[in-house]
């Protein structure tokens, strides 16, 4: 089933009959080539790119609830490579490639919106800081500009720009950053990786690996026994739960973020826009909720849900940045578990068991990562070698003291 | 959350800081064989478990104790609280 504005059209016309389900429903097979283990945006983008671009198709994707229920569904949509170091920057920005062609690449509309993202600053050391990282992206070919107080105000009036203890010194912009639907991003890779014959299974839990003689040949599932060749773990916050049944110890901690969007109101803040001296953060969804959110809430959960604290942090954050967000009435909050590492950089890696293999500690922004992290994830099931772009995320970088840490806070994963 | 402090009663969770597992507490010897492999895991690999947690608070708006709080990582229900000086003096 073709997407088209013929189509819309069409069905339109008749009453909208003509719609078929996105992707089949498939039951288990015995046996696959590659396994991928959680349904969210990595694991669907991964089976997509190895059955579209590795000749692969016996592949199942294995999710314990619903496509679009974990971390993919949960997140506020910003996508954006404004990284500064460079084990990252190179695969943050051919994420951002594969986002601008991923509507036809997928024949589905993501709303892949670039409408910008602005970096605040509110002092000079932090303005010497985005100006290093602004010069890093342009060096690593991506773009972003340096903006004024005055250009900044131009461009959102509505800030508080005379706070005496943070005013508002200028901004980094990457204007090719922005926004996706985030929950059309699984939909679209689920679709298209089911129409080139990957098996979705849905309400199908990994519960073990059954390794032999250091080599894995199946998972245990709440669908009874699979076998594979080979097996992707993708499973964001979930990650160290479903590693310890393969006895793979992980440097990550699984933490709750959540996010916050008010009532729909008429068009008002022209992109992505982040606090610099606190934890707040904040862009319009297309049906015009203000969406944002903060700060961890900072010690280990696996609840999908936050605590009073860090509501108030956030919502005091956004007062002091942008006043009149306090006319605004909140509608819904919610929170997502998150594999937050240890040097706040993902991991992308064969384990010490032979045929599985590990993709996580995403942090809070793996979202924008979606397309790289399963294009390289595929590479990696299907040559057994790291795609160039993503050689720095692997698990001696820690042994190594080769850490990719951002914020340069160490190994405290509540911090990055 | 509520933290229940064994002096001071139910404390809201802001007056606290949290650092993480209590693993943290056994630190290797530097000076061993392994200590290089040792000190790896210590540094950074961590049990994360989906359940019951042991893990250290820092009380730094309180009486700034170090607490042993062993919390179910689901629910938030927090089953024992303990000063974290008495628990490595017991190791
Ligand atoms: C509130 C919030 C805001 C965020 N905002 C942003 C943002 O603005 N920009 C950004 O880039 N990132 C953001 N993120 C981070 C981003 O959402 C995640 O890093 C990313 O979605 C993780 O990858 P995923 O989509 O594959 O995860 P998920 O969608 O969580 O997929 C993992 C899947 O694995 C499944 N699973 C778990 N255990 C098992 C098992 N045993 N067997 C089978 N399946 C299993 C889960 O059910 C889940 O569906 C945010 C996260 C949160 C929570």
């Amino acid at each position: 089933m073709d997407f088209s504005g013929w189509r819309v059209l069409r069905e339109g016309l008749r009453g909208h009959t003509g719609w078929a389900p996105l992707w089949r429903a498939a039951t288990p097979k015995k046996h696959y080539d590659v396994l991928i283990v959680g349904g969210g945006g990595h694991g669907l983008a991964t089976a997509y790119y190895l059955a579209k671009y590795h000749g692969l198709t016996n592949i199942a994707v294995l999710e314990k609830n619903w496509v679009g229920g974990g971390n993919v569904g949960r997140n506020t949509t910003i996508i954006r490579s404004n990284y500064l170091l460079d084990g990252n920057q190179p695969f943050y920005e051919l994420s951002l490639r594969l986002w601008e062609g991923i509507e036809q690449e997928l024949n589905f509309n993501a709303m892949v919106s670039q409408r910008g993202v602005l970096n605040l600053f509110h002092s000079d050391a932090q303005r010497d800081a985005f100006r290093r990282r602004g010069n890093a992206m342009r060096m690593h070919g991506t773009d972003a500009e340096w903006l004024n107080a005055k250009a900044v105000r131009q461009m959102a009036p509505f800030l508080n720009y005379d706070n005496a203890r943070f005013p508002i010194h200028g901004g980094l912009l990457q204007r090719r950053g922005g926004t996706v639907r985030h929950d059309a991003v699984a939909w679209g890779y689920a679709r298209a990786a089911s129409a080139l014959g990957v098996d979705i299974i849905e309400r199908c839990e990994v519960q073990g690996f059954d390794v032999t003689n250091g080599q894995v040949q199946a998972v245990e599932t709440s669908r009874g026994r699979i076998e594979a060749d080979r097996i992707g773990v993708a499973v964001a916050g979930y990650s160290s739960e479903v590693m310890r049944h393969a006895n793979v110890r992980l440097p990550i901690e699984s933490h709750v973020l959540q996010a916050f969007v008010t009532e729909g109101l008429k068009p008002l803040i022209p992109g992505v826009i982040t606090y610099g001296a606190g934890h707040f953060y904040i862009s319009q969804s297309d049906k015009g909720g203000l969406v944002f959110g903060g700060d961890l809430d900072g010690y280990n959960s696996y609840a999908s849900r936050g605590n009073l604290p860090v509501v108030e942090d956030v919502c005091e954050g956004g007062m002091s940045i942008m006043p009149m967000l306090g006319r605004a009435r909140l509608l819904r909050s919610w929170g997502g578990v998150v594999d937050m590492s240890m040097d706040g950089s993902p991991i992308i890696d064969r384990t010490q068991v032979g045929g599985l293999y590990f993709n996580g500690g995403w942090c809070y922004g793996g979202f924008k990562a979606t397309p790289a992290s399963g294009w390289v994830f595929a590479h990696l099931l299907a040559r057994e070698s790291s795609h160039p772009t993503a050689s720095a995320y692997r698990f001696d970088r820690f042994a190594a003291g080769a850490m990719i840490d951002e914020k340069g806070q160490g190994s405290t994963p509540n911090l990055h | 959350m509520r933290i229940p402090h064994p002096i001071l009663g139910l404390r809201d969770q802001s007056e606290f800081v949290y650092l993480g597992d209590a693993c943290l507490l056994e630190r290797p010897d530097g000076m061993q064989a392994d200590a290089l492999q040792k000190m790896t895991e210590y540094a950074y690999q961590r049990d994360n478990c989906r359940g019951l947690h042991r893990e250290l608070w820092f009380h730094e708006q309180g009486d700034r104790a170090w607490l042993v709080v062993t919390r179910n990582t689901v629910t938030h229900e927090i089953v024992k609280v303990e000063f974290a000086n008495e628990v490595a003096s017991h190791d």
